[in-house]
């Protein structure tokens, strides 16, 4: 990479002067004008004026002075201030006290003795630019060569090559032996089995309301409303309460009859009455936003759009099949009922769900 | 300690008389037994070049280290237990409410430990920052094509901290398991689901059981605090020795060639200065930390899964997928008994790739250019039009589907519709990539020319001089020499050539396919319309001899 | 000017124009944005008892028919209850300005005693949810942590943790709940405005409105705390990564510009 220069000819006049190394051939045409080389050094206002080198130690220790006092600060705060203090700091709002005094003292603390460290560097310490060499990563080579020799060697002095026997069952016990480890493994869960398929909804359970935790009549439900239901049976308190209300929440609405337009729909519902998994069966967010004008319910997490009025079909959004409905009736006392549980899993899909 | 006392008089043979000072003895006897003066030797002095954007992986280290260190005091404090548990704290609109041991002592660590919700928000904006921050130091080394050989092992190193972090982050994010944390391990677990064959054993063996179980919060805690830090650890050691190695690249300039590094001594100016940019940042973290609220959990609620929120979103560095799985069309196939679940599976898979495509590129190019020496001058971006193009266009797909992550928010807060947002999000995938690759290769080109022009005619001064009949001209400023040599000291490639079809018997030659696609390659990004010629030197004689500037 | 065309060509210059440029463009945006504003009825008549048909024929009947029966532009308003319209008109919904995706909150342009005698009217086509009183919506003596409960199973869904609102399909949206007065709350609840369902009392007793509304009281009201700081809209981890980006990295990315230029020289060269 020497040859970077040029004939001097093709320099600037005064600047051939300065920077002739001698003339190269003009095949390289790579760099066409020379390298004037490091510019030279300048000083600083503070390495000519001790005056101003003194404002600057100055400031540096100001600095860090500053730092030690926010940490007293810190430490103040921390003693002193209730950790339910609540102020209002424009334009924050209303904040809580000591977080926000602990917040800003660190800070200060932090950054006075950094900005003291760089101000220090920056005008004290020699802002001489220095130019150290590279040397090529590659070894050299007669060190490569040694390297290919040394593992040939040893390669042979192991006869690895030609005891081919001790090599193959090494490899074997060396790709088994990890086996125990994923074997391991193994009791991180049980097996799926059906699980996926049942939810806790089975013929004669009544449907109850989320909000008041009594089971709900028909005459309940308006036209237009939302109503959200679990299992009868089913506590918040109940060791598997999340696992449960994972697979069976439900989200009743009441259309006019003549407003559905899904056949089946209108015989699994009740009055107009329509219970659907609250459960996307994109990848499982509970699914409620339900505009009662268009009947259309929107998952939140990421926009699947179902109609209710027709099947709950996927109309917008990545879910790949619509909403399953559950089919409900009337016991007699007058209850909502299911009539059983789900036909097809509810929730996102899966490989077996067929 | 005799072997103390006679190391310090042999090496201190200098001195006339006294013993050394104690920290020189200090030295010298951890010298005797780990060697520390020949690793000193070359590294005590060692140079460093300064230019802001060298500082960016500086802001990922120390932003590391801060979330390692509040991370370690969250600890003390957190109960990684999904037992359910009565909450009785400070919390007014929370009291008697049912949730896991995690929420409920992370309300402990924000409302009743003192420092205990600084300490998180450090711990989550450092987070965020740390993840920015490495996507920008990522872009940097991209477009100045710092990743070049000999610094391809450490740009990997660099790109799996960046994917290790999303994930660390992520497993972070899901502990306190609160509602906004849970809807997204839910859709992790809808995801698993979408693989085929495995899907569901995979979520079994994950969660335990059934979603949500009561396992995942201490299992994603060992992998959160443990796993994935302690590899990310040994990463960034493997990545720091490698700077340290090869020694920082630097921009071209006068005096600065491929052969050195020019800058400042390691001792003293870049112990004060980047020892001061470790407190630097963290004092600004620590601040933010004071000002702005991060993950208000209390506000979420516990996480319960027939409950959700709008605006469900992941945290920043995972919202190209969410982008992805919210576009997506809703495909399906049902065959014998089976359900392929494209519409998430899809997403699931061009995911990694999006990821995969820029960590790549640096192999590509070395295949392309064919070139196997060592780079340490950085290029400027518009000097290599192709690789600056495919960055952009890179950078530009990601923001695309960052903006599908929150189509939500784009449509309440630009009044718009959230399907329209989705389509737009649908189109621009394919589209957008491709616009930015043309506009930024001919950006880069025109200012190529600009430079061209420059070197040859000078910078444009401002000031207008009438000629004596009349016509207006502006003065153009000849370039000092330092200028001239800065704007020209990038190489040029030449397109590879195919050679004549036959040989010199007539024969014709056969070609591989892969020869012939990186003859189309290189000229694509070396042939004649896709980099504009450096001055020659007889051009410049030419202009400055001939005719006066203009 | 000389001055000036000399910085012209200054490396800086092209950041300037830009600048200058977004903030023009911004600022005439502002300038001819279409005005919220809604066109006071200055046609104030005198009050009196049958103020409220007359009111209803002025600003309504146009599109809900003359008895209420609804048109093509407006539905029926036989049965909707006075609650409806005081929260309709209260909010400043109805009259609706334009046709579009969603009727928007805006100013109220009738006072409350006209409201009032809309509110009668309409009550007297058909039998309705009445105005609630002070003692239904009034969150004292709720049950805030309940209401909490309430309002993630039943509410958060469309309009956010805390009632920041949000996006529903095709251009319509949740609104912000922030300083949405108790009794409107309570009314929206119970009549199900515009897209929004309904809760009646047979499935979301009044006990049960009561708490969401002094848990929306506690978490978005004039007083609530946020004890880390700034709120960034309450919106989650989008505004997050933007504060993240914009003033997290942006400022350590100031600092490290700082850090790394030259010191000032001695003399200029």
């Amino acid at each position: 990479m020497s040859s970077q220069d040029i004939p001097e000819e093709n320099l600037p006049a005064e600047q051939a002067a300065e920077h002739g190394h001698g003339a190269v051939s003009l095949a390289d045409e790579k760099h066409p004008f020379a390298d004037p080389g490091l510019p030279p050094h300048e000083h600083r206002i503070q390495d000519v004026d001790e005056r101003a080198a003194k404002r600057s130690e100055r400031t540096v220790a100001l600095l860090f002075t500053i730092s030690m006092l926010a940490t007293i600060g810190f430490i103040a705060s921390y003693v002193g201030i209730p950790h339910d203090k609540s102020i209002f700091v424009f334009p924050l709002g209303h904040i809580n006290a000591l977080n926000f005094a602990l917040g800003i003292t660190l800070g200060v603390a932090l950054f006075a003795i950094g900005a003291g460290a760089v101000h220090w560097a920056r005008t004290l310490m020699s802002d001489a630019e220095v130019a150290d060499e590279r040397h090529p990563i590659e070894a050299p080579p007669e060190v490569r060569a040694k390297v290919h020799a040394d593992f040939k060697q040893g390669a042979k002095e192991s006869a690895i090559g030609r005891r081919k026997l001790i090599r193959n069952t090494m490899f074997g016990a060396l790709t088994l032996v990890p086996l125990s480890g994923v074997m391991l493994l193994r009791d991180l869960g049980p097996l799926p089995h059906s699980s996926l398929r049942h939810t806790l909804w089975a013929k004669g359970k009544r449907l109850v309301n989320m909000n008041t935790n009594l089971p709900l009549r028909p005459e309940d439900v308006a036209v237009g409303s939302l109503t959200f239901a679990k299992p009868d049976g089913l506590e918040e308190t109940n060791e598997s309460f999340q696992e449960e209300i994972a697979k069976a929440a439900l989200m009743i609405v009441r259309l006019q009859p003549e407003n559905i337009k899904d056949k089946r729909e209108l015989d699994w519902s009740h009055q107009g009455i329509v219970a659907y998994s609250k459960i996307c069966t994109h990848v499982g967010c509970p699914i409620s936003l339900y505009e009662q004008q268009t009947h259309h319910v929107l998952c939140p997490c990421h926009q699947s759009t179902f109609d209710l009025s027709d099947g709950a079909r996927v109309i917008f959004g990545p879910a790949g099949h619509a909403l399953p409905q559950l089919r409900i009736g009337v016991d007699s006392e007058g209850y909502l009922q299911a009539l059983g549980d789900f036909e097809e899993p509810v929730g996102p899909a899966f490989w077996e769900r067929g | 300690m005799s072997t103390t006392a006679s190391n310090t008089n042999a090496s201190g043979g200098g001195r006339s008389r006294g013993p050394a000072p104690a920290g020189e003895r200090l030295a010298d006897w951890a010298d005797g037994r780990l060697g520390i003066y020949s690793l000193a030797k070359s590294n005590m002095r060692k140079i460093f070049p300064d230019h802001w954007s060298f500082m960016l992986g500086e802001v990922c280290l120390y932003s590391f280290i801060i979330i390692i260190l509040t991370g370690v005091y969250l600890t003390l404090f957190f109960h990684p237990s999904m037992n359910e548990v009565v909450y009785h704290g400070s919390y007014v609109p929370l009291q008697g409410q049912l949730m896991s041991e995690a929420f409920n002592s992370t309300l402990h660590i924000s409302f009743e430990v003192r420092g205990g919700l600084l300490i998180r928000q450090i711990h989550h904006w450092a987070a965020l920052i740390f993840l920015a921050g490495m996507f920008v130091h990522m872009m940097r080394v991209f477009f100045t094509g710092a990743f070049r050989k000999p610094r391809e092992v450490n740009w990997l190193f660099g790109f799996l901290l960046f994917v290790l972090g999303m994930f660390t982050g992520f497993t972070g994010y899901s502990l306190p398991d609160d509602l906004l944390s849970g809807t997204g391990v839910r859709f992790m677990e809808g995801a698993i689901l979408s693989v085929p064959i495995v899907g569901t054993y995979l979520s079994f063996f994950l969660f335990g059981g059934q979603f949500p179980g009561h396992d995942f919060v201490a299992r994603f805690y060992s992998i959160h605090i443990l796993l994935l830090p302690g590899i990310m650890l040994g990463l960034l050691v493997a990545h720091l020795i490698l700077v340290f190695y090869h020694k920082h690249t630097q921009f071209a300039g006068p005096g600065k060639t491929n052969n050195n590094v020019v800058g400042m001594p390691l001792l003293p100016v870049y112990m004060a200065k980047a020892g001061g940019f470790f407190f630097l940042v963290f004092g600004v973290i620590a601040a933010i930390a004071a000002i702005a609220q991060i993950n208000p959990i209390w506000a979420i609620g516990p996480y319960r899964p027939d409950q959700v929120s709008t605006g469900a979103q992941p945290d920043w560095y995972m919202g190209f997928s969410e982008g992805l799985i919210r576009v997506m069309p809703g495909w399906e196939i049902n065959f014998w008994g089976h359900t392929l679940v494209l519409g998430v599976f899809i997403p699931l898979i061009i995911f990694p790739l999006v990821l995969v495509a820029i960590a790549v590129y640096p192999f590509i190019e070395a295949w392309v250019t064919g070139d196997r020496r060592e780079h340490h001058i950085l290029d400027r971006p518009r000097n290599a039009p192709t690789r600056t193009a495919f960055g952009a266009a890179w950078i530009s797909w990601y923001f695309v589907l960052l903006i599908g992550g929150g189509n939500d928010l784009w449509a309440t807060h630009f009044h718009l519709s959230i399907n329209a947002i989705t389509w737009f999000v649908r189109i621009s995938f394919f589209v957008v990539p491709v616009i930015t690759f043309v506009v930024t290769k001919r950006v880069c080109l025109g200012l190529q020319r600009r430079d061209k022009d420059k070197v040859l005619h000078g910078r444009e001064s401002g000031i207008i001089k009438r000629l004596p009949h009349g016509e207006f001209i502006e003065v153009h400023e000849p370039l000092s020499q330092e200028q001239l040599y800065t704007l020209t000291a990038h190489e040029q490639y030449e397109p590879v050539e195919l050679g004549p079809t036959v040989d010199e018997n007539g024969v014709e030659r056969k070609i591989k396919g892969s020869q012939k696609l990186r003859a189309k390659l290189s000229n694509a990004y070396y042939g004649e319309d896709n980099q504009i010629q450096k001055p020659t030197v007889e051009e410049y004689r030419e202009i400055t001899s001939g005719h006066g500037h203009h | 000017m000389k001055k000036l065309s000399a910085r012209r060509r200054h490396p800086l210059a092209a950041v300037v124009v830009l600048l200058l440029a977004l903030a023009a463009t911004g600022g005439l945006y502002t300038a001819f944005a279409p005005a919220s504003k809604a066109k006071a009825d200055d046609t104030a008549q005198s009050l009196t008892i049958e103020e409220g048909k007359k009111l209803y024929e002025v600003g309504c009947a146009s599109c809900h028919g003359t008895g209420g029966q609804g048109t093509t532009d407006g539905p029926s308003l036989v049965g909707v209850g006075a609650a409806a319209v005081d929260f309709q008109v209260g909010t400043g919904r109805m009259p609706a300005q334009q046709p579009g995706a969603q009727v928007p909150r805006k100013r109220v342009i009738y006072n409350q005693a006209q409201i009032d005698q809309l509110a009668a009217y309409i009550a007297s086509l058909g039998a309705g949810p009445a105005v609630p009183t002070k003692n239904q919506y009034s969150p004292e003596g709720a049950d805030v942590a309940k209401g909490g409960e309430l309002f993630r199973t039943n509410c958060a869904q469309c309009h956010n943790f805390t009632g920041k609102g949000g996006a529903l399909t095709h251009g319509k949206f949740a609104p912000e709940l922030t300083g949405v007065s108790p009794k409107h709350i309570y009314e929206a609840m119970q009549t199900g405005p515009q897209n929004m369902p309904s809760f009646p009392d047979t499935t979301m007793t009044e006990k049960n409105k009561k708490d969401i509304i002094a848990y929306l009281n506690a978490v978005n009201g004039d007083e609530t705390e946020n004890p880390g700081g700034l709120e960034l809209g309450g919106l989650g981890p989008v505004s997050e990564g933007l504060f993240a980006w914009i003033f997290g990295l942006g400022a350590l990315i100031a600092v490290a510009v700082w850090v790394a230029a030259r010191t000032a020289k001695a003399k200029k060269s």
